[in-house]
C-alpha cells in the first residue's frame, strides 16, 4: 500500500522527461543570452544600430521602428547574426522554442503508454507552437 | 507558490549565487561605459532623450530586480507588474513592453517550470489540455493587440490592470477544495494526481470538476495573456483552484508551468513582428530572475500581507496611468 502511495507520488515519465527538456534548454538559452548580450554591450561585435542610438527607436511603434531602422521583422535577423544586436536573438529563440521540443520529445512516451488522446493534444500543440513560431500568422497596425 | 521550492535550499543557494553573479557581470557591464567598447566619446554621447546610452537599461535592471522581490513576495507573477508599470513609466512604447513582458514572465515560467515537475506540484495532465487552448487563444490575443490601436489597448489594458486588482483583493482561495466527484471529462482524460503536503506529511489525492467551464474560460485568459502582454498566473490560480478544484498548490505550481505555454505562443507572434529590443529585454529578464530569487529567501522575514497591499496599490495606479494615458490624459 505504501509502495503504491509512493509510486502515485512521483511524476509520471513523460512528465520528468519534459522537465529535463525544459530545463536543458532554459539553462542553454539563458547561457547563450548572456554571451552574446556581453558582447554586444561590451562591443565586441559591432552592432546594426549603435548603442547610442537605440534610445532614439523604442518610443516608436514596431511599425515605425523597423521602418526608421531599416529591419526586416520576422526570422530576417537570422540573416543579420554578425551584428551585435542580433546574436542576442539566438538564446531569445531558444527560450521561446524550447517548449515546443519539450511536447515533441514526450510524444513517443505518451503513445507507447497507449495514451492517444495526450499524444493527439501533444502533437496539436507542437503544430500550433510552431506555426507561431514560423512567422505565418502575421499581423499589423 | 515561492515555500514549493523551499525543499531544494541547496539548488536555491547554488543558483542564487549564480544569478548574484550574472546581475553583478551584467550590472558591471552597463555601468561601465569604458568597458562597453565605445568610444569615450559616443559612451558619454547623450542620446536623443538626453542620457546616456546605458541609462534606461540600468534603470530597467533595477526596476525589474526590485518587481521581482515584490511579486514573489505578493505572490503574483513578474508578467503582471512588468507591462503596467514598465509602460506607465518608462519611454519603451507599449509594442515593445508586451514583447518583453512575456519574455520575461515565459522565462519566470522556464525557470520554474522543471523543478515544479519533478515534484509533481505541477500536473502535467492538468496542464496540456488547458494550455492547448490558452495557447491557441494567446496567439489570437496577440494578433488583435497588434492590430488595433495602442490607445485602445491603453485603455484596456488599465481597465484589465484595475480588474486584477479587485480580483486580488476580492479572491478566496481554497487550500483543498471539495470535490465530491470528477467530472465525465476529467475522467475521461485521468486528470487527477496525489501529492504530499510538506507541512503536515499529509497525502492528497485530488481531482477536479467543470472541467468544460474552466477551459471555456481558459480561451478569456488565452487571449488577454496575448494581447496586453501579461503573464496569466493572477487569472489561471482562481480557475484551477476555485472553480476546477485543483488544490491551492497544484494551482500555483501549474499555473506557472502553464505560463511557460501560454507565453510561448504569443511571445512568438511578438518576436516575429519585430517587438523584441535586447537592450530591453537582457535587463529585464537578468532583473526579475535575480529579484524573483532574492524575493524567495526575503519570503522568510518579510510580511507577505503588507507587500500584497502595497503591489496592488502600484498595480492600481499603474492600472489608473495606463487609462489616462489611453484616454490621452
Amino acid at each position: 500500500m505504501e509502495e503504491k502511495t509512493n509510486a502515485l507520488l512521483k511524476a509520471s515519465p513523460e512528465q520528468v522527461l519534459y522537465a529535463k527538456v525544459l530545463e536543458w534548454g532554459m539553462y542553454l538559452g539563458l547561457l547563450i543570452l548572456f554571451i552574446t548580450f556581453g558582447l554586444y554591450t561590451l562591443g565586441i561585435i559591432d552592432p546594426y544600430i549603435p548603442l547610442d542610438k537605440i534610445s532614439n527607436y523604442w518610443s516608436y511603434n514596431v511599425h515605425e521602428y523597423l521602418e526608421h531602422a531599416g529591419i526586416t521583422a520576422g526570422w530576417a535577423w537570422l540573416g543579420m547574426l554578425k551584428y551585435g544586436d542580433f546574436i542576442n536573438f539566438i538564446g531569445v529563440a531558444i527560450l521561446a522554442g524550447v517548449t515546443i521540443f519539450c511536447y515533441a520529445s514526450i510524444v513517443p512516451t505518451l503513445l507507447k503508454s497507449k495514451d492517444i488522446a495526450y499524444a493527439i493534444m501533444a502533437v496539436l500543440e507542437v503544430i500550433i507552437l510552431g506555426a507561431a513560431a514560423s512567422g505565418i500568422l502575421a499581423v499589423g497596425h | 507558490m515561492q515555500h514549493l521550492n523551499s525543499g531544494g535550499n541547496m539548488r536555491i543557494n547554488t543558483n542564487l549565487w549564480v544569478m548574484v553573479f550574472i546581475g553583478l557581470f551584467s550590472l558591471a557591464i552597463m555601468v561601465t561605459p569604458v568597458f562597453a567598447g565605445a568610444s569615450a566619446e559616443a559612451a558619454v554621447e547623450a542620446a536623443a532623450d538626453g542620457h546616456v546610452w546605458w541609462f534606461w537599461p540600468l534603470v530597467l535592471f533595477i526596476v525589474t530586480f526590485i518587481m521581482g522581490i515584490f511579486a514573489v513576495l505578493g505572490g503574483v507573477g513578474g508578467g503582471v507588474l512588468f507591462v503596467p508599470i514598465i509602460s506607465g513609466f518608462f519611454p519603451f512604447h507599449l509594442d515593445f513592453v508586451r514583447g518583453t513582458g512575456l519574455l520575461v514572465a515565459l522565462s519566470g515560467a522556464l525557470a520554474a517550470g522543471p523543478g515544479l515537475l519533478k515534484m509533481n506540484l505541477a500536473s502535467l495532465r492538468l496542464a496540456i489540455p488547458v494550455a492547448l487552448i490558452a495557447s491557441t487563444c494567446a496567439i489570437i490575443g496577440a494578433m488583435i493587440g497588434l492590430a488595433l490601436p495602442t490607445n485602445i489597448v491603453q485603455i484596456a489594458l488599465g481597465a484589465t490592470i484595475l480588474g486584477i486588482c479587485v480580483l486580488m483583493l476580492t479572491a478566496k482561495k481554497s487550500t483543498v477544495p471539495d470535490v465530491p466527484q470528477a467530472d465525465r471529462l476529467s475522467s475521461a482524460l485521468r486528470i487527477c494526481g496525489v501529492y504530499q503536503e510538506a507541512s503536515t506529511g499529509e497525502i492528497i489525492d485530488w481531482k477536479i470538476h467543470r472541467t468544460p467551464l474552466g477551459l471555456g474560460l481558459f480561451i478569456l485568459i488565452g487571449i488577454m495573456a496575448g494581447m496586453f502582454g501579461l503573464g496569466a498566473g493572477w487569472a489561471n490560480v482562481p480557475v484551477l483552484n476555485l472553480l476546477m478544484g485543483a488544490p491551492l498548490k497544484i494551482s500555483v505550481a501549474t499555473s506557472k508551468f502553464l505560463l511557460s505555454i501560454t507565453d510561448t505562443s504569443a511571445a512568438w507572434i511578438y518576436m516575429n513582428k519585430g517587438c523584441v529590443i535586447p537592450m530591453m529585454v537582457v535587463p529585464s529578464l537578468v532583473g526579475i530572475m535575480l529579484g524573483s530569487f532574492v524575493g524567495v529567501r526575503l519570503l522568510k522575514i518579510a510580511k507577505p500581507t503588507i507587500i500584497r497591499w502595497m503591489v496592488i496599490a502600484i498595480l492600481a495606479f499603474a492600472g489608473i496611468k495606463a487609462l489616462s494615458k489611453g484616454l490621452g490624459f
